[in-house]
């Protein structure tokens, strides 16, 4: 195979005593989807952070496109085309939803790139932002896109929030738990998204709860525990690997010293 | 009368306000003038004020007012519009004052030169002290920028620099009293429409993202340091401004103009007035100011007075004059049964 978009070698993040992230690694190739899960703490938000620039990374090195871009300030990495989504949404809640939007459009990285759909040319920036939130789920000609970000629902919120990632025209987004908090119907219209960017050979990391949506969408998945990479294959593999299970479920003597009967 | 829980209170735009955002208003003298009636009064206002009030005293109180006032917008456009709580007014007006004063008295500069170059260099000078705090957030850059007047006070008086505790002494005054009156209120007009122009530009569009959320505009791809050092000199190149010209009013530039009272009392004007509003800070400034000045028949009992006027504003009308006028003037209210 081609060399890998994202290589992440042996990263660490200690925040004082605690060992957040332990030497983990990993290998992405243009247009995968890669899972990452992990019970509560297991460092999932970290590995986002430390590769999309928001903290720094104790040691280790992460390399873009053969290119070192460990520690390099946030707003570089993004300017690269590494885009990243929430947990807890940040919109702008003054501004109308349109508006958001025209926040990360005027940004350097946009007006090269023309953002998303832009084919290397940006038009009015308010347009390109509400064909930008049609795409992804806003219905234009409803009052939706006008409305303050403030009123918006979660459902909608988390739309913006990889909007924000699209206006960017991004090689990498890194979705954290883009489906906490929706409903059934509302994760069910946005797996179609996910695989969308994957058509369009944008690469993804996906760190999510919700496992039978993200082993739908993941061609590999990464378990996280304690700061420490358990494995990593293929849904199917990570299902079976009893590690995993332990991870989850807490291991058999414990299930077996709980009596149901 | 009993409401229970049957009824709510709820509120909408008038029906003129929404004709006149679009081009309807050019075509009908009621939108017309609904528009620019406000503006209008506040223009004509600010400058008949020098011909209306009594007396040579109140014109100098009026001037005064105008300097409050441009430091009030600046900590208003800081506070509201980027998110920095900037307690540093004095420092911002003493470093214009001096810069002015040093301009005029040492190098003969007249003030229609010295003025204009202090707030542009002051503006810069402040911005580049400022920068190792520009990263910082909420109460941390209060703290950090309540410390700089504090700090220069100190370091002029202890190393005795531009004159120490006497100050520069021998700055020219405005030629003319016209001028010394005129000129503030002209340089607050100017900065009140510009901010307003500019918060509404697309670069005030990013300095409310920076506000709102800034880890999002970082995330964007977006240098939020650039945009914060960009606001932070245009407020400090304001404040600069004020203290050129009230430096060229005293005829003096001391210590004094580093004073705590600078960076207090725009901010209570800008509480009373209606924070993230710009007019609201310069209209507090214009009911502050005036009443320090009426107490003064109290004698040591002004300031209790003072602050109970400022108490009982704050209670009734948390939200700012201005806040609740502009309210009243683009909506109506009416109890709808739920």
């Amino acid at each position: 195979m081609s060399n890998p978009i994202l290589d992440v070698q042996d990263i660490s993040k200690a925040f004082g005593g605690v060992v957040a992230l332990n030497r983990v690694s990993f290998r992405l190739h243009k247009g995968e989807v890669l899972g990452v899960i992990g019970p509560n703490g297991s460092g999932k938000t970290t590995v986002v952070n430390c590769v999309t620039g928001f903290i720094r990374v104790s040691s280790g090195k992460i390399l873009f496109r053969g290119r070192n871009i460990t520690n390099k300030p946030a707003h570089k990495i993004a300017d690269m085309g590494i885009t990243r989504t929430f947990q807890i949404m940040r919109p702008y809640y003054s501004l109308p939803a349109y508006k958001n939007l025209v926040v990360p459009l005027f940004s350097p990285r946009a007006r090269r790139t023309g953002g998303w759909g832009g084919g290397g040319k940006l038009g009015d920036r308010e347009t390109v932002g509400i064909d930008i939130l049609e795409d992804i789920g806003f219905e234009r000609d409803s009052y939706i896109p006008y409305k303050l970000a403030s009123t918006l629902s979660t459902g909608y919120l988390k739309r913006l929030e990889l909007a924000r990632c699209l206006s960017l025209n991004p090689e990498v987004v890194l979705c954290d738990e883009i489906f906490s908090g929706l409903s059934m119907s509302e994760i069910a219209s946005m797996v179609p998204l996910i695989e969308r960017l994957q058509d369009e050979g944008v690469t993804v990391i996906m760190i999510e709860h919700r496992l039978r949506e993200l082993f739908r969408v993941a061609d590999r998945v990464m378990v996280l525990n304690f700061g420490e990479k358990l494995t990593e294959g293929t849904p199917e593999e990570v299902m079976a690997n009893s590690a995993v299970q332990e991870a989850y479920f807490g291991s058999e003597d414990i299930l077996e010293g709980l009596d149901y009967a | 009368m009993n409401r229970g829980h049957e009824y709510r209170k709820e509120r909408l735009d008038r029906g003129i306000k929404v004709r006149s955002d679009g081009l309807y208003s050019l075509m009908s003298w009621r939108e017309l003038s609904y528009l620019t009636l406000p503006r209008l009064i506040l223009i004509c206002g600010l400058l008949l004020l020098p011909v209306i009030v009594p007396g040579m005293y109140w014109q100098r109180v009026i001037s005064i007012v105008c300097i409050y006032a441009l430091l009030a917008l600046s900590f208003d456009f800081l506070a509201y519009h980027l998110g920095l709580v900037c307690l540093g007014g004095a420092f911002f007006l003493g470093t214009g004052g001096y810069i002015t004063a040093v301009l005029n008295a040492t190098f003969g500069l007249p003030p229609v030169l010295s003025i204009p170059i202090a707030a542009i260099a002051g503006g810069l000078i402040c911005t580049l002290l400022l920068l190792p705090c520009i990263p910082l957030r909420g109460v941390y850059f209060a703290i950090v920028t309540l410390m700089y007047p504090l700090f220069f006070d100190r370091l002029i008086v202890a190393l005795d620099v531009l004159g120490g505790t006497d100050g520069i002494m021998g700055i020219e005054s405005f030629p003319g009293s016209q001028a010394q009156y005129y000129v503030p209120i002209l340089l607050v007009l100017v900065c009140l429409f510009g901010m307003r122009r500019l918060v509404n530009t697309d670069m005030g569009l990013m300095f409310r993202a920076v506000r709102d959320n800034d880890q999002a505009v970082r995330a964007s791809g977006i240098n939020i340091n650039i945009y914060k050092a960009i606001g932070v000199f245009i407020a400090s190149a304001m404040g600069c401004l004020s203290g050129a010209c009230l430096v060229h009013i005293y005829m003096w530039a001391g210590i004094s103009l580093l004073a705590l009272d600078f960076s207090i009392l725009p901010i209570a004007a800008t509480v009373i007035g209606g924070s993230g509003t710009l007019v609201g800070p310069v209209l507090g400034c214009f009911i502050l100011v005036p009443i320090s000045e009426l107490l003064r028949a109290f004698g040591t009992l002004r300031i209790v007075f003072y602050a109970l006027i400022l108490v009982a504003f704050i209670v009734v009308r948390s939200e700012g004059l201005m806040v609740y006028a502009q309210r009243k003037y683009h909506q109506f209210e009416r109890w709808v049964k739920v």
